[in-house]
């Protein structure tokens, strides 16, 4: 199939005519005579968005997503690539587990799905999993992360960093001191005082930052640090960046507009880990992400059946579907704020993540040769957030009722129309 | 809105109502006026001083809230309580007397006359209100009436009295007044 | 007012009509009246999903007295630990036309769950959750703090209240606060800094880490309970230092003012947090607050039961 894209308007603000064909963009003067014509006046076009942090389910819990239910609800999302998170059942620290992963995202077909692959065996957090042989398996995983679990063994953090620069991978490190937040359940501060839940306080963030990117410095090797929730945190980062230390950051869009004050009812859909910090918090990640500080939005999607949502705080499960209404969050919290353009949302939500996982065929820019991986966004739109509609397989939004801005019109999978239309 | 008792009418008729109250038990002695807050309790103050003016003596007199006895309580937001006061005579062997500002309904009597089952056996138990306006849900009469009126259900009898409004008037209104 | 799940529920206003309703309560029933027939046909659930003989029996009698229909539900070691069934527990009541729910739970914010509307209709009474509130609780202590000391007064305005022990883990303490401030004391906050939760410096209350400074200046001193498990925790390196510098003792009595009163919720750990002797001194009052317990409670089931069925949510 081949599509003529008139009239969009680039990640820059010109505005441009895109031609398809096949899986790449192709000059207008090359397209066959049958191509599709979508006008995208008014519309803004993105590289394909690329999530680094995504909860699947598959295998072991399908109930709450699969990677076919995931990929869909990626697409609608305006995502072309996701990345699924090693702490299923079995957990993916084999090339056995990775590879099957890999397919289900191949036989979905909607976007890629490139697997995280354990950073321990059965995220134990004492012995390393099988790395080197998931890097070389067909899913040619480079990112390894525990997340759920923090790595909190400062050897085997160490020992990690180290093996996988043999082939230029990632440590993606879910920071959690364990021992400051056994049994927390939000936020340590005024809210989780008055509420009576046990807190979860930023120090016991910021300290693995602190430990994990000054192992990073000493083994020069590359950190990730996942969901950055604090203003300390931000901090940290960003004296590693000015010291050279190879660490990259993410925020999640839910941390970027929602405190601790939402858990106030009690209703544990707003329970998350890490959880919801303050707005003195909120706004320094806004800041740190606008000023490149925290390099990428990831969503931490985590589809939960609502069960484990319709019940007490304190055995409800963490998490947060996400991946639907990411590309509104941060256009609400940081378009519109005046914070960031469409360039810098292009950066963060696609070239930077596809650089740092390095996801060749990502983040490309939407030029003649590039793989046609592309998100098209209706940014003068509104829409209500209806768990109902969603297509992930969970409905534990915190959005529902929301009114959020932008809406996602067509992505654009290698070539493929794989949503809209 | 009109007066149809005005102040030394009301006067009178406590004075009249101790006069029966006595003529019928023979002497103050077995008496215990218990009156339903808040009006009934101040006529039932009144009543028992108009005794004591005629009798030299103290009747007992105490009150009787009927608030948590009555049946109408579906039906509207929970009220305050009012006080209970029983006089340390209690009411075991002595001849009750009710005391009200208004006979309605008679909704209320019989809340009190539960509450009063509670609290013991009275050897009697009457009713002594100020003003009876008709319109009887309930098979209750009083036994010493200030003043008898005839009302449609719709208008609106109001007794005031100095100890709570300032002044001593019973008034009659039209219904429905917004 | 719909529910009772926290003071905050509360104006001062209806704290004080809950105060006023039940020296009412307490007078007739004291006297003339021991059994009310208001609720008579009103069903009552006592949903008690952890110990606590004290409060249920409290909340029996309560219901009792005014005629409604007790069902007790004791969960401690069923299913009910598990959030489903909450959620299955709450719909089963609501099919047995329960009025009302008194819940004892070890979750904090069950309570708050149980009045989601969804799940049942009836009215939620909050008989301690987890860490948070334990809002009966607070009243009875404001009630026998107003009888005592407050001079005929109906808030409790210019009384000082001392309040001692494990802060962070008290669902009274917490309670109490709210209300004794609201009512217009002075709450002073006695604990180490272990037991203090983090953010308690926005609480309308004075923080102190020094008993012995404090029991002159109060009024009011209210012991907590320090629970066993606390010392595997790490909060403080004995029981008997926690006794040293936190327990109430002979000498500390004898620092107290003439007037001053002592309170404590129960159960006591005798020789932990007060000795024996404290325990039974003359200023205790600590017997009279179960009494008092029973005539608040009527006064909560009676205002929120007593009148007409209130449609909606949360007050
Ligand atoms: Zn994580």
């Amino acid at each position: 199939m081949s599509y003529l894209l008139k009239n969009a308007t680039m990640p820059n603000g010109s505005k441009a005519d895109l031609a398809i064909h096949d899986s790449h963009f192709v000059a207008v003067s090359s397209l066959p005579k049958d191509h599709q014509v979508i006008d995208l006046a008014g519309k803004q076009v993105l590289p394909g968005l690329v999530d680094l942090h995504t909860h699947l389910r598959e295998p072991g819990f399908e109930e709450s997503e699969t990677v076919a239910t995931g990929s869909l609800s990626a697409v609608r999302g305006g995502f072309t690539a996701i990345s699924a998170m090693a702490n299923t059942s079995p957990v993916a620290d084999t090339a056995g587990v990775v590879e099957q992963v890999y397919r289900l995202g191949q036989a979905a077909g909607l976007c890629d799905v490139f697997p995280i692959g354990a950073v321990t065996e059965g995220l134990n957090g004492q012995t390393l999993s099988e790395i080197g042989a998931m890097a070389d398996s067909a899913a040619r995983v480079r990112v390894f992360s525990d997340d759920g679990k923090c790595v909190f063994d400062p050897l085997i953090m160490r020992r990690a960093l180290e093996y996988v620069k043999k082939f230029d991978g990632v440590i993606a490190q879910h920071a959690q001191e364990p021992t400051l937040t056994q049994d927390a359940q939000m936020n340590e501060g005024a809210m989780s005082a008055q509420l009576g839940l046990k807190g979860w306080p930023a120090v016991a963030e910021e300290a693995i930052i602190a430990r994990d990117v000054l192992l990073a410095e000493h083994t020069k090797s590359r950190l990730h640090i996942c969901h950055l929730t604090t203003a300390g945190g931000v901090e940290i980062i960003r004296w590693a960046k000015a010291r050279g230390i190879q660490v990259t950051a993410e925020v999640t869009p839910h941390h970027l507009l929602l405190t601790d004050d939402y858990a106030k009812n009690y209703d544990p859909i707003f329970k998350v880990n890490p959880p919801l910090r303050l707005e003195s918090d909120v706004l320094a990640l806004r800041a740190g992400l606008a000023d490149g500080t925290i390099d990428i939005v990831a969503t931490d999607h985590a589809p939960h059946s609502s069960e484990s949502k319709d019940c007490e705080w304190s055995v409800a499960s963490f998490g947060m579907v996400g991946l639907e209404t990411a590309l509104s969050i941060v256009i609400k919290t940081m378009v519109e704020t005046g914070a960031m353009n469409y360039e810098a949302v292009a950066q963060r939500l696609s070239i930077a993540p596809a650089r740092i996982a390095r996801y060749e065929n990502h983040g490309q820019v939407l030029e003649v040769g590039s793989v046609a991986n592309l998100t098209v966004v209706d940014t003068a739109a509104k829409w209500v957030v209806d768990r109902d509609l969603m297509s992930t397989r969970s409905k534990n939004t915190p959005f529902h009722g929301f009114e959020l801005p932008g809406v996602v019109t067509h992505t654009f999978f290698s070539g493929k129309l794989v949503f809209g239309g | 809105m009109k007066t149809v008792l005005p102040a030394p009418d009301i006067s009178r008729a406590i004075v009249r109502i101790a006069h029966e109250i006595l003529e019928r038990y023979d002497g103050a002695d077995s008496i215990t006026l218990l009156g339903i807050p808040t009006r009934g309790a101040h006529l039932a103050t009144r009543i028992a001083a108009a005794i004591n003016a005629i009798e030299g003596g103290q009747v007992a007199v105490g009150t009787l809230d009927t608030t948590m006895h009555r049946d109408d309580l579906r039906t509207r937001s929970p009220k305050a309580l009012l006080p209970t006061l029983i006089p340390t005579a209690g009411v075991e062997g002595r001849h009750v007397v009710l005391v009200d500002d208004v006979l309605f309904s008679g909704r209320t009597i019989r809340a009190a006359l539960d509450a009063l089952g509670e609290i013991g056996r009275p050897t009697s138990v009457s009713l002594a209100v100020l003003v009876d306006r008709g319109h009887r849900e309930l098979p209750i009469k009083a036994d010493f009436v200030g003043k008898n009126i005839p009302t449609s259900r719709s208008e609106i009898i109001k007794v005031n009295l100095v100890e709570v409004d300032g002044t001593d008037e019973v008034t009659i209104a039209e219904g429905g007044v917004k | 007012m719909k529910h009772l799940l926290s003071i905050n529920d509360l104006s001062r206003d209806e704290s004080i009509l809950i105060l006023d309703t039940a020296a009412e309560l307490a007078r007739i029933s004291d006297g003339p009246m021991k059994k009310l027939p208001t609720l008579r046909g009103r069903t009552i659930v006592n949903l008690f999903a952890e110990d606590s003989t004290r409060t249920r029996i409290s909340f029996e009698a309560a219901a009792k007295r005014l005629s409604a229909d007790v069902i007790n539900f004791s969960a401690k070691g069923s299913s009910l630990s598990k959030g489903e069934s909450l959620k299955d527990t709450a719909q089963t009541l609501q099919a047995m036309g329960a009025d009302a729910v008194v819940i004892r739970h070890p979750a904090s914010g069950a309570p708050f769950r149980l009045a989601d509307n969804q799940w049942m209709s009836g009215a939620v009474i909050n008989a301690g959750d987890g860490t948070h509130e334990h809002p009966s609780q607070a009243l009875l202590d404001a009630y026998t703090i107003r009888k005592h000391l407050g001079k005929g007064a109906k808030d409790l305005a210019g009384l000082r209240v001392a309040i001692v022990g494990d802060i962070l883990h008290s669902r009274v303490a917490r309670s109490n606060v709210l209300l004794l401030t609201k009512l217009g004391a002075h709450v002073t906050l006695v604990a180490p800094p272990t037991l203090l939760p983090f953010g308690v410096d926005s609480w309308p209350v004075i923080i102190s880490y020094d008993l012995d400074s404090v029991i002159p200046q109060v009024d009011a001193i209210m012991m907590l309970r320090i629970q066993q498990e606390r010392m595997h925790e790490i909060f403080f390196p004995s029981a008997r230092e926690y006794s040293r510098y936190f327990g109430l003792n002979r000498d500390r009595i004898n620092a107290l003012n003439p007037n001053a009163i002592i309170m404590h919720p129960g159960p006591m750990n005798r020789g932990l947090e007060i000795t024996a002797d404290a325990a039974d001194s003359a200023r205790s009052v600590i017997v009279e607050q179960v009494s008092n317990g029973v005539s608040v409670r009527m006064a909560i089931l009676y205002l929120l039961l007593g009148g007409a069925p209130i449609e909606g949510g949360i007050n």
